[in-house]
């Protein structure tokens, strides 16, 4: 059971922000490892790429895809609160974050996956 | 979180937003119908220019999830300090390393 | 108190509370529920007629003190000024804890010194300087300091925002929304001198930078003040000062 104090937008903004920075933060050196692989020659690329067409990765690509965006429109709105004269409608303002990453996450899926 | 770490971590914020919106964008549009070694040299080989934007963006992203991760191993660990401060810092110096490296490598691919 | 009478189909509220005796549980009773109870009114009924050794605080019983809050249902709130029915929510029983955040003394009484130290930590009072001024101050009560100043100047120091605030809960030396909104109507404060020293304090490493814009201090202040604004605002200040220093 959450308590009522954490169920209020502006918790699930930080945790959500929080949750998919640290997974990025995991994911980053992978992912320069993974583009490292192109100094070993275009068929060393190749071949790990051909194991990103598996449906499975892609669930992950499409997962860190939606994180990236999530995290930086939370980001943007955290900078918005500290920086600018800014009030936010709490709740409005964290479902537009949601909603714009998700739309990035629907566009990858249509156009990258 | 120090005056000095809260302005890092905000700065690189700030330049994170431009290059993960382009990073994003290529790719949601560059990337269609798959990706291929040959595709990804055709746009980057010898492109001294993205060769500095990436490079810029590894640096970036070096400053910005350490101290991220500063914050939640202090608040949801035990661990603090000293030795907290210098893994983090190596964590930096890792991501750095290996970013500039990746960029490197589609630069001369 | 003069208790209302009870309203004619006699319903009974259970209220489960927080006794810390021992290890700490929870207690049930049993209040008839009264037209126009509030919170403050159970737990005054309870100690009264059914167990005089329950602690708890209140002062004022009107919304001006801040000494009766705790914990109602997961919310820190204000005991004189939460309806029965507005406490409950959709749950069918009151469940009355002590602040978060605080050393419980006993009960529904928690240690408030903590808290006061911090305020006193993030220089959160006002520095008249060396000498006495000549003559009144003047400032224009629409300047955007004095607005500044006005917007959080209301705080009674109830520890409602501090109860709420996860990183008071995570990062025990963290200053706390209502010091540092104190310390920001303080810094908007064209007659004080004391800014060298209060900027330092906001600016260490247990200040205003920890703040994560969670802001249930903001949503839970019973005064609709916004403690995420005032520190964005320290912020903000120590950002300058800071780039000041270092060109």
């Amino acid at each position: 059971m959450i308590r009522a104090s954490h169920r209020q937008p502006g918790f699930a903004a930080a945790m959500v922000h929080r949750i998919s920075g640290v997974a990025l933060a995991i994911f980053l050196p992978l992912h320069f490892l993974a583009l490292g692989l192109a100094l070993r020659g275009a068929e060393a690329f190749d071949t790990f790429l051909a194991v990103t067409r598996h449906p499975a990765v892609k669930l992950a690509e499409l997962g860190l895809v939606v994180a990236l965006a999530v995290h930086m429109t939370l980001g943007l709105r955290v900078l918005a609160i500290e920086f600018l004269p800014w009030r936010d409608r709490t709740a409005v303002t964290v479902s537009v974050c949601l909603g714009m990453a998700f739309v990035v996450g629907l566009l990858f899926l249509l156009n990258a996956a | 979180m120090t005056a000095v770490l809260f302005i890092a971590q905000r700065a690189s914020a700030a330049v994170l937003a431009i290059a993960v919106t382009a990073h994003l964008a290529t790719i949601i549009v560059a990337v269609r119908s798959g990706l291929s070694a040959a595709e990804v040299a055709a746009r980057t080989h010898g492109n001294t220019a993205l060769l500095i934007l990436y490079s810029v963006f590894v640096l970036a992203v070096a400053v910005h999830a350490p101290i991220g991760l500063r914050n939640v191993l202090r608040e949801w660990t035990a661990w603090r300090g000293r030795s907290l401060d210098v893994a983090l810092g190596l964590f930096g110096v890792l991501l750095m390393v290996l970013g500039l490296r990746a960029a490197l490598a589609v630069f001369l691919a | 108190m003069v208790a209302a009478m009870p309203i004619a189909h006699a319903q009974y509220l259970q209220v489960e509370v927080w006794r810390s005796a021992a290890a700490g549980h929870f207690q049930t009773f049993r209040v008839p529920r009264r037209e126009n109870q509030t919170v403050l009114d159970v737990v005054t009924e309870i100690q009264r007629e059914q167990d005089p050794t329950l602690a708890y605080r209140f002062a004022c019983r009107v919304g001006m003190c801040g000494s009766c809050a705790m914990v109602v249902n997961g919310r820190p709130r204000w005991t004189c000024r939460t309806r029965v029915d507005v406490g409950l929510g959709t749950a069918a029983m009151l469940r009355l804890e002590p602040l978060r955040n605080f050393t419980v003394v006993k009960d529904l009484a928690v240690e408030m010194s903590a808290f006061f130290d911090k305020w006193r930590d993030a220089k959160g009072h006002f520095e008249p300087g060396p000498s006495p001024p000549r003559d009144f101050a003047v400032v224009p009560p629409a300047s955007p300091q004095r607005q500044a100043a006005d917007a959080g100047i209301e705080c009674i120091g109830c520890g409602v925002c501090y109860a709420a605030c996860d990183v008071v809960a995570w990062e025990p030396a963290y200053l706390g929304p209502a010091a540092l909104n104190r310390a920001w109507t303080l810094v908007n404060d064209v007659r004080d001198a004391g800014s060298a020293a209060r900027m330092e304090a906001v600016a260490a490493g247990a200040g205003c930078h920890l703040c994560h814009t969670h802001m249930s201090c903001t949503q839970f202040c019973p005064k609709g003040l916004a403690p995420t604004y005032a520190i964005a605002g320290l912020k903000r200040a120590t950002v300058a000062r800071a780039l000041r220093r270092r060109p």
